[in-house]
């Protein structure tokens, strides 16, 4: 027997969600899913959630399960079962819940459209197929298992505190574009992606990586894009300064030049973007969190040299 | 009211190839009650047939007459030509619109082999075509947003007609409750299927009849309800599909002694042959007692193709097996079962992919339908795999077409607004204010099991007798069942009641379809009667709704090329 402690919002009959439990034996082989409903089916009608396809592709299903969003389809629901044999279910976060499980999915759909999810062909097609490589097929296979569920979106450190990031699903979206050897905006798709809300403002805490059922992994692809932008001479924004001044730091140093990377990142000659950043190195350096004012290169730079040499870099 | 010049209903492959053209000139609303890209041609894996010859020498002619003959020879020929024909060009739109393919070492779309096709032939995007593609027209219809309006997780209820004309659709958004009327000069119905009435199935939630029964409730006909495709490999229990693409890349059917004995069924074909006929062959398998352990399980056996084969081609479906069993195929053997897989009826239409009314192939004017909620009939008797991703495509763009030269420049018809709309209000009502001693989930778990023993892979006019016995029942159970939830916000117990009640007459008439038609023909098979019949059966079935009950009558067969010949692989 286990416990399934569902969070319960319904704004038609009280405003405030709450924990319902409910005691279900676990069928041999059930997925969440099949649990949900048997919830659903024999013990309360009114538990609302989303569900179609039951074979993780049409992405309806994502839940948070034990605080973490999965599809509830492709998971055998013992592999899921805490050490209290309880699994606590609640809607996806960073979005609206609108009732029970059900979340509303209006802004995660609004950024997918931002990124101009569509091909922009280099020229009025051929007769038969363009031609494309295995490789480049390659290129935009991972990007494009994509299902939309929102699990990644949901697990978004963030998005949890920054409505404007585009965040990974539709980050992702756009590698496949960015990435399409049939498509001819890619350095307009870059530009755009390396502005406020886009590539830069990730986190890299690859949660999304984590939370993703597909091999989709939205980290991987922003890491795509941000090499293509910068490939792309893209570098005239504080995200791909503040990378290439880490970058250059280690290269020179071996460690990070904390003093020179944020004024890096702004650019030298963007004065009001440094006198902004004056009030957090005061703030620092009243904590005493500055940096040396001399900065010391690490005993085995030479070795760090070299891996960057060998890199090709 | 909402109005638009037309509103499409469903946004799988069929309903947004429909929108791409039909905005070409008009102002379109589609309707889907769930998001589009969760439509279930997502889950389509296998391919999407054209005759390319990217890797082997191929021809139309070729894809025709194994179309025909897969069919069982009840294909309307005509239809059957001008698709095949239309084949390779709407892949390659869908390839200049953006589609990501599998390629050739030269960098042609590739091509594989394919259930009763006789050459490779079937296009694909590793184990997700129908994902690729249904992702490729979503995209085409975010960057033309302002000609298209979605309506996205809005559920269509009935269709309005004035006499033979059709003039919009009563609706409800599932967020909010509201019912609508949606006042359009044309309909498109782009529904799906209907699977999910049997037991052990491949199809989602969402593929429940309710485009078929909103027809035959305006007095359309359906045409050929009884042939249901049962699918070789679904997985046990769960019915999800592992795709053919297994065996056309080359995997073993291995049955409880470990022996391949599809040998003994279609010797020449072997694993590839047409789905029905290796159904059965399974079917019978396990009938005997030959399944795997004893029980209804067969094995689908990869371990020879290797890692790397595995890996490229068909990783999905390993990771299928991995999250739903705990089973690698790359080691292991993978347990199916035949699935209740795809509907060759449907709704009713010409090659024009307008609906028609009778036998006769009289039109119904401003309605159309296409993809798997219609019957062209291209698949006749059964449908070959990857042949209903390319009917969804090709009719989609075709009743696109057809809607244009409709529908360009003529007016509305009359809505009187507030009765089409008690019409569904009072539906919703008579839910609410059942006597609740009935249980919904029983009544539907019953229909299952019964359409899945009675009127599943084998059947015989015994078992179909008790079949409609025991629907006939379950439809008065049904009039009792009992509801939870009265209120509006994202209800979906009530919208899970209205499928079932759809399903329910569904199975009716696929049941008594089935007890009239006294013969085995493609996805229908009759053990009292095991042979096909082209003498007495040779046609399609209409069946019509009239105050005595379903009455049947016989739709002749198109035949242009291939005269009926026996089937044998
Ligand atoms: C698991 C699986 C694998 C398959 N693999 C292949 C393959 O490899 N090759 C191949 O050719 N075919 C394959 N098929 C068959 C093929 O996928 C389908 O026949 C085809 O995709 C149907 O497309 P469609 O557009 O007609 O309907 P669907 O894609 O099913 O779309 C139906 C639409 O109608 C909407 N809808 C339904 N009812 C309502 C309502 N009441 N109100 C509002 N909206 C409604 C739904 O929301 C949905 O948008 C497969 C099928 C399955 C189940």
């Amino acid at each position: 027997m286990a416990t399934f402690r569902i969070k319960r919002f319904n704004p038609e009959k009280q405003a405030e969600p709450y924990y319902e439990e409910f005691q279900l034996e676990v069928p041999a082989g059930a997925t969440l899913l099949d649990c949900m409903n048997l919830i659903k089916w024999t013990l309360d009608g009114s538990f609302s959630y989303r569900m179609s396809c039951r074979s993780a592709i049409c992405g309806s299903c994502a839940v948070k399960a034990n605080g973490h969003a999965l599809l509830a389809c492709q998971r055998q629901a013992e592999h899921i079962i805490d050490n209290d044999e309880t699994i606590t279910l609640e809607p996806l976060g960073n979005m609206k819940p609108v009732k029970d499980l059900v979340v509303d999915f209006t802004p995660f759909w609004d950024k997918i459209n931002k990124v101009k999810p569509y091909l922009e062909p280099k020229e009025a097609p051929p007769e038969k197929e363009r031609r494309q490589s295995q490789e480049e097929f390659l290129l935009i296979d991972d990007s494009s298992t994509c299902i939309m569920c929102g699990a990644c979106y949901s697990d978004c450190n963030t998005l949890e505190v920054d409505d404007n990031f585009l965040g990974p699903a539709a980050l992702a979206k756009a590698q496949r574009f960015v990435s399409d050897s049939r498509d001819s905006k890619t350095l307009e798709r870059v530009k755009m992606l390396s502005e406020p809300g886009g590539i830069w403002d990730c986190t890299h805490c690859a949660e999304c990586v984590e939370r993703c059922p597909k091999p989709a992994r939205p980290f991987d692809r922003i890491k795509e894009i941000m090499t293509v932008a910068l490939d792309k001479g893209v570098h005239n924004n504080t995200g791909a300064r503040h990378a290439l001044s880490f970058f250059n730091s280690v290269k020179r140093s071996g460690n990070l030049n904390e003093g020179r990377i944020p004024v890096e990142s702004m650019g030298f000659f963007n004065i009001p973007g440094l006198l902004s950043l004056l009030p957090v190195g005061i703030r620092m350096f009243l904590k005493g969190k500055i940096p040396p004012i001399i900065h010391h290169s690490i005993e085995e730079v030479d070795d760090v040299k070299r891996i960057f040499k060998e890199l090709d870099q | 009211m909402i109005q638009h010049d037309v509103v499409i209903v469903g946004a799988g492959l069929a309903g947004m190839r429909c929108a791409l053209e039909a905005s070409k000139e008009l102002d379109v609303g589609l309707l889907t009650k769930v998001y589009p890209s969760r439509s279930h041609s997502g889950a389509a894996q296998g391919g999407i047939a054209a005759a390319l010859g990217n890797s082997e020498p191929d021809s139309w002619e070729e894809h025709m007459y194994d179309t025909i003959k897969g069919g069982d020879f009840l294909n309307d020929q005509d239809a059957v030509e001008e698709y095949v024909k239309s084949a390779p060009r709407v892949i390659y739109e869908l390839e200049h619109m953006g589609c990501i393919f599998s390629r050739t070492a030269d960098g042609k779309i590739a091509q594989r082999s394919f259930g009763g096709h006789s050459k490779p032939r079937a296009c694909f995007s590793a184990d997700r075509t129908g994902h690729a593609i249904l992702h490729a027209l979503h995209e085409q219809l975010m960057k033309n947003e302002e000609k298209v309006k979605i309506y996205n997780e809005w559920y269509m209820h009935a269709l309005i007609v004035d006499g033979d004309r059709c003039n919009g659709v009563v609706v409800s958004n599932i967020q909010t409750g509201e019912v609508e009327v949606m006042h359009a000069k044309a309909v498109v119905f782009a529904t799906g299927g209907y699977g999910r009435i049997f037991k052990i199935t491949s199809n989602a939630f969402a593929s429940t009849a309710d485009g078929v029964m909103a027809a035959f409730d305006v007095g359309i006909p359906m045409e050929d309800p009884e042939f249901v495709q049962f699918h070789p490999s679904g997985l046990y229990r769960q019915g999800i599909l592992f795709s053919e693409a297994a065996r056309g890349e080359g995997a073993y059917l291995l049955n409880g002694k470990g022996e391949r004995f599809m040998e003994t069924y279609a010797p020449s074909r072997m694993e590839l042959a047409p789905r029905d006929i290796v159904a059965r062959a399974e079917q019978s398998e396990m009938d005997a007692g030959r399944g795997v352990d004893g029980k209804d399980m067969i094995h689908l056996d990869l371990r020879h193709l290797g890692k790397e084969r595995i890996m490229e081609r068909l990783p999905q479906i390993r990771q299928l097996g991995i999250d739903f069993l705990g089973i690698d195929c790359i080691t292991d053997c993978l347990p199916i079962q035949p699935t209740a897989h795809y509907s060759m009826g449907g709704i009713p239409t010409d090659k024009y992919s307008n609906v028609i009314l009778d036998e006769e192939g009289t039109r119904m004017k401003g309605f159309f339908a296409a993809g798997e909620c219609a019957c062209v009939s291209v698949h006749g008797g059964n449908r070959l795999g990857t042949n209903s991703l390319l009917e969804a495509v090709v009719f989609g763009e075709r009743a696109g077409k057809s809607v244009l030269e409709y529908a360009v420049g003529i007016d509305y018809g009359n809505v009187n607004e507030a009765q089409e709309k008690t019409r569904v209000l009072e539906k919703f009502e008579d839910v609410f204010q059942r006597d609740g001693s009935e249980s919904y989930n029983d009544i539907r778990d019953e229909m299952k099991e019964i359409m899945m023993s009675h009127c599943g892979v084998f059947r015989d006019e015994e078992r179909l007798k008790v079949c409609i016995e025991t629907l006939n029942g379950l439809q008065e159970r049904f009039k009792k069942g009992k509801v939870t939830d009265k209120g509006k916000l994202f209800n979906t117990e009530i919208y899970e009641i209205l499928e079932l009640g759809n399903m329910l007459s569904v199975a009716q008439l696929i049941a008594t379809a089935a007890l009239r038609r006294k013969e085995s023909r493609g996805g229908h098979f009759r053990t009292d009667f095991p042979k096909r019949d082209d003498e007495n059966f040779l046609h399609h079935s209409m069946v019509y709704g009239t105050p005595d009950g379903l009455v049947i009558k016989p739709k002749s067969v198109v035949i242009t090329k291939h005269q009926p010949a026996e089937r044998t692989y």
